[in-house]
């Protein structure tokens, strides 16, 4: 018998980095960008329409999220949420599976950090914090690898299963906070009993940025490595790009799909290990502030590549961290970054469908006319 | 009441270009009224082209068409219908929930909006009565059979006051005696001058059994034709064909050997979920082609997907070299079990990746005998550079999205991942689906290859003559069972066909 493969051959290999990599990555860039741009100049009929001037909103825009030492501390302390949040789209979309509902995750994984915290209360933070994370990212993981399962096992869609779990999710944190773990202390905002001053994460060493930025970075890249340097990242690439061609080569595709929404779901929970312990210093409502549903527009906008994800993720943050400015000087409501959101996704979902449209993009059809 | 009568359609120097690219050129053609014209070619000739300019689903680069000797401006397919021009497709386009009376009425385009059934049935009736041939017109389509269904296509031409039809490859998913029926109905519509009829086909034995004439296309030329009695099967092959020199598949040799793969008592539930699939045994040997042969829909998709690991069975047992086999990965690499699906990018690509990662599906995670942990680009790409070449796959970069190349070379590609290396047992479904004759001459020389050194092949095709030139064995697989077996050296087409159609057994 052969050996299974045949040897390789000596023929030059082309250059890795040929024409039609550098055009299928600049379609990548371009396409998304053009929509971005699309979704801001329909926005800027819209704040037409009222009256307001589109460059006062997009100055403010920049002054409230870039302009200052102070408003990038805003704006990235926002980002490490939005990072971990768009990982846990990114991840099963590379699968095919869009999976909408990260924000259940969060909070979820948010009140267990919370309980574990008190729980845990008066151990030293090199035991507990590990812990605390640990126990958040678990509970993610369970989360959406449950949506995973569904999806596998019984064929249930995981768009719509993850967006009524994420409701679920809320409503189990708000049963929870105001009910069995709620710190009769917390009179008009019920929330878990507050950490202990040691289980608190701090900041970055000379930043005034929670540690989550860091972490949400390192994840990002360590996604990244997973999804294009080994072998189960392309063993998930062919699943998602084709999940029949998959199973005729016998691929492990179930496995594929719990492990890649578990491990989204488990980024989430760290987003929400970091809200609680870095930012709130308890479990409560408001945990349940969108950050899972800006993560999706993220995750689209960096065509759910994971390094994409860091600089799209600070943009996003900065339009958020700008939003108190706007709406004080504006005098537009707090929802008009919405607005603009919701303009931008619309923009990103159209461009979806012009990939390979564009015979600039594809060496290929260059000859023909 | 008279029937509308029979018209003519001619087709003056049409040609149609796509970029670059001539798929039909100054093609000429004269249908005379109420006659049966076959239109002959191979893959990619340029028929479906010129039924598509004709019906005005493209419009002609250059070139005129005659209908009832007037000039035509035939702009969209509503414009052919209003001068009594249809078309019968290669597969049904009547709703199955539907009856056929139900199917009939909505077809038209005056169909009002409030239906008096009363009235249309009497109407419906009454056409019938008229017509030579009926169908049921109260039971749901689903319900009919597949000739049935076609006769009640070519009936809702009639109804829709069509004089003028193409049919397009309208026997693929009939048995022959089925295909008889229906084209015999079509011939005496021609004979009475109710119709003139154009159809697609690529089988000389229904041409010679019912057209009057025939015009042979190569390349999107027009290269022949006349009337039928005066041309022989070999004579439309050489005009088909031309001067090619076709790869032909090297002579059969080797003996037969152990068993490679053995199915017992299998079931699964079928597509639908209503039905079972039922094989009680199946044994493909070393060294032999094993043909299953079968109308499409009758259970060789899903015995693909059983073999696959798509479909789960509820009973039985697969072996592969006396092992159970799961249709596991690492099984299917120890095992050296290949699967060549049909439509190879849809079962088998992931068609925005690129050539090279396509190539590497079967490989990118092991390093010889070793799992590999982390992907090696280098290496994927060197091996695709050598398939590519051995395979002589045409692409511009091995970096393109593999949807960007040619059916045939998308097929040569997935060859190349598949039949690289030692194969023992080679599964394959409708390997030559819309390809030209010089790509189907390669792929089928390479499967004769392989069988000759030692693999086992199991290859499902809807196509008979493919099964007769390739295998050792044919079998015939109808209502999801295994219905005959025999050595294809004194295989039987009638007696195939009769068992295709599920009338035996």
């Amino acid at each position: 018998m052969r050996a299974s493969s045949p040897p390789l051959a000596a023929t030059p290999v082309q250059p890795v980095t040929s024409l039609a990599v550098v055009a299928r990555r600049a379609e990548a860039v371009v396409l998304p960008l053009g929509a971005l741009l699309v979704g801001f100049a329909v926005f800027s009929l819209f704040l037409l329409v009222q009256g307001k001037s589109p460059t006062e909103f997009f100055a403010l825009v920049y002054r409230g999220g870039f302009g200052t030492g102070f408003s990038w501390q805003n704006t990235l302390s926002r980002t490490a949420p939005l990072l971990l949040a768009a990982l846990c789209v990114a991840l099963p979309a590379r699968l095919g599976l869009v999976v909408i509902g990260g924000e259940g995750a969060i909070v979820l994984g948010g009140v267990g950090a919370g309980f574990a915290g008190v729980v845990l209360s008066g151990a030293p933070a090199a035991v507990a914090l590990p812990l605390m994370l640990g126990f958040a990212m678990a509970i993610g993981a369970l989360w959406i690898g449950a949506v995973g399962a569904l999806r596998h096992f019984r064929g249930v869609n995981e768009t719509i299963a993850s967006l009524l779990m994420a409701y679920i999710a809320i409503a189990l944190m708000n049963h929870l906070v105001e009910g069995p773990l709620r710190d009769p202390a917390s009179l008009n905002k019920p929330s878990t009993a507050p950490l202990d001053d040691a289980l608190r994460v701090g900041n970055l060493p000379g930043w005034d940025v929670h540690w989550g930025l860091a972490f949400g970075v390192i994840c990002c890249v360590l996604a990244w490595v997973l999804i294009d340097k080994t072998t189960w990242g392309f063993a998930a690439r062919i699943a998602g790009g084709n999940v029949r061609a998959a199973q005729v080569q016998g691929l492990p595709v179930g496995k594929l799909i719990l492990g890649f929404t578990a491990l989204g779901g488990a980024f989430a929970g760290m987003a929400g290990f970091f809200e609680v312990a870095a930012v709130h210093g308890s479990a409560n409502a408001s945990l349940a502030g969108g950050y899972g549903y800006t993560g999706i527009l993220i995750a689209f906008l960096a065509r759910h590549n994971p390094l994409a994800i860091i600089p799209v993720a600070i943009l996003l943050a900065g339009f958020e961290a700008s939003s108190g400015l706007v709406q004080r000087r504006m005098d537009l409501p707090d929802a008009t970054v919405l607005v603009l959101q919701g303009f931008v996704f619309m923009a990103i979902l159209i461009s979806e469908t012009l990939y390979g449209r564009f015979k600039i993009f594809a060496p290929e059809r260059w000859g023909t006319p | 009441m008279t029937g509308p009568r029979a018209i003519g359609v001619e087709t003056l120097h049409m040609t149609m270009r796509f970029g670059a690219f001539t798929a039909l050129d100054d093609c000429s053609i004269r249908i005379a009224p109420g006659s049966f014209h076959a239109l002959l070619g191979e893959n990619g000739a340029g028929k479906s082209t010129l039924v598509k300019c004709m019906m005005g689903f493209y419009h002609a680069t250059a070139g005129e068409m005659l209908v009832d000797r007037r000039e035509a401006r035939i702009t969209d397919p509503k414009a052919a219908h209003a001068l009594g021009l249809g078309m019968v497709y290669q597969h049904f386009t009547l709703v199955p929930s539907l009856t056929a009376a139900e199917n009939l009425v909505i077809s038209r385009e005056d169909a009002p909006q409030i239906i008096d059934w009363r009235s249309e049935r009497a109407a419906l009736q009454d056409f019938m009565d008229r017509m030579p041939f009926q169908v049921p017109l109260d039971q749901p389509v689903r319900a009919l059979a597949a000739g049935e269904k076609q006769k009640l296509e070519i009936l809702k031409q009639l109804y829709l006051g069509r004089r003028f039809l193409i049919l397009d490859e309208p026997t693929s998913v009939l048995t022959p005696d089925e295909a008889d029926e229906v084209l015999g109905h079509v011939r005496q519509l021609c004979r009475d001058g109710e119709i003139s009829v154009l159809m697609i086909t690529h089988k000389f034995r229904e041409v010679t059994a019912f057209a009057d004439e025939v015009s042979v296309l190569r390349r999107g030329k027009l290269v022949g034709g006349g009337k039928v009695c005066d041309l022989d099967h070999t004579d439309m092959a050489a005009l088909m064909m031309g001067g090619t020199q076709l790869a032909r598949p090297a002579p059969r040799s080797g003996t037969v050997g152990a068993p490679v793969l053995d199915l017992h008592n299998v079931t699964a539930r079928d597509r639908t979920g209503l039905k079972d699939i039922r094989i009680d045994a199946l044994t493909v040997h070393a060294g032999e082609i094993v043909g299953i042969a079968g109308i499409s829909g009758n259970g060789q998709m899903e015995l693909m997907e059983i073999l696959t690991g798509q479909r789960p069975r509820q009973t039985g047992k697969i072996m592969v070299k006396g092992t159970p086999y799961a249709a596991r990965r690492n099984e299917a690499l120890r095992h050296n079990v290949r699967f060549l699906p049909e439509e190879t990018l849809q079962n088998a690509c992931a068609p925005r990746m690129s050539v090279a990662e396509n190539m590497a599906f079967r490989s990118f995670d092991t390093n010889g005998a070793r799992p590999r942990f982390w992907l090696s680009g280098r290496d994927i790409r060197a091996r695709a550079a050598d398939l590519v070449r051995q395979f002589k796959v045409k692409t511009t970069s091995l970096d393109s999205p593999i949807a960007a190349l040619s059916g045939g070379n998308i097929q040569r590609s997935v060859l190349a991942r598949e039949l690289s290396g030692q194969v023992d047992l080679l599964i394959i479904s409708n390997p030559c689906f819309g390809l030209d004759f010089s790509a189907v001459a390669d792929i089928r020389s390479r499967i004769m290859d392989a069988r000759n050194a030692g693999t086992a092949v199991l290859i499902m095709s809807e196509d008979l003559d493919e099964i007769m030139e390739l295998t050792d064995r044919v079998l015939v697989m109808s209502e999801g069972r295994i219905t005959y077996d025999t050595p294809t050296s004194s295989a039987d087409i009638g007696t195939l066909g009769h068992f295709m159609g599920g009338h035996a057994g």
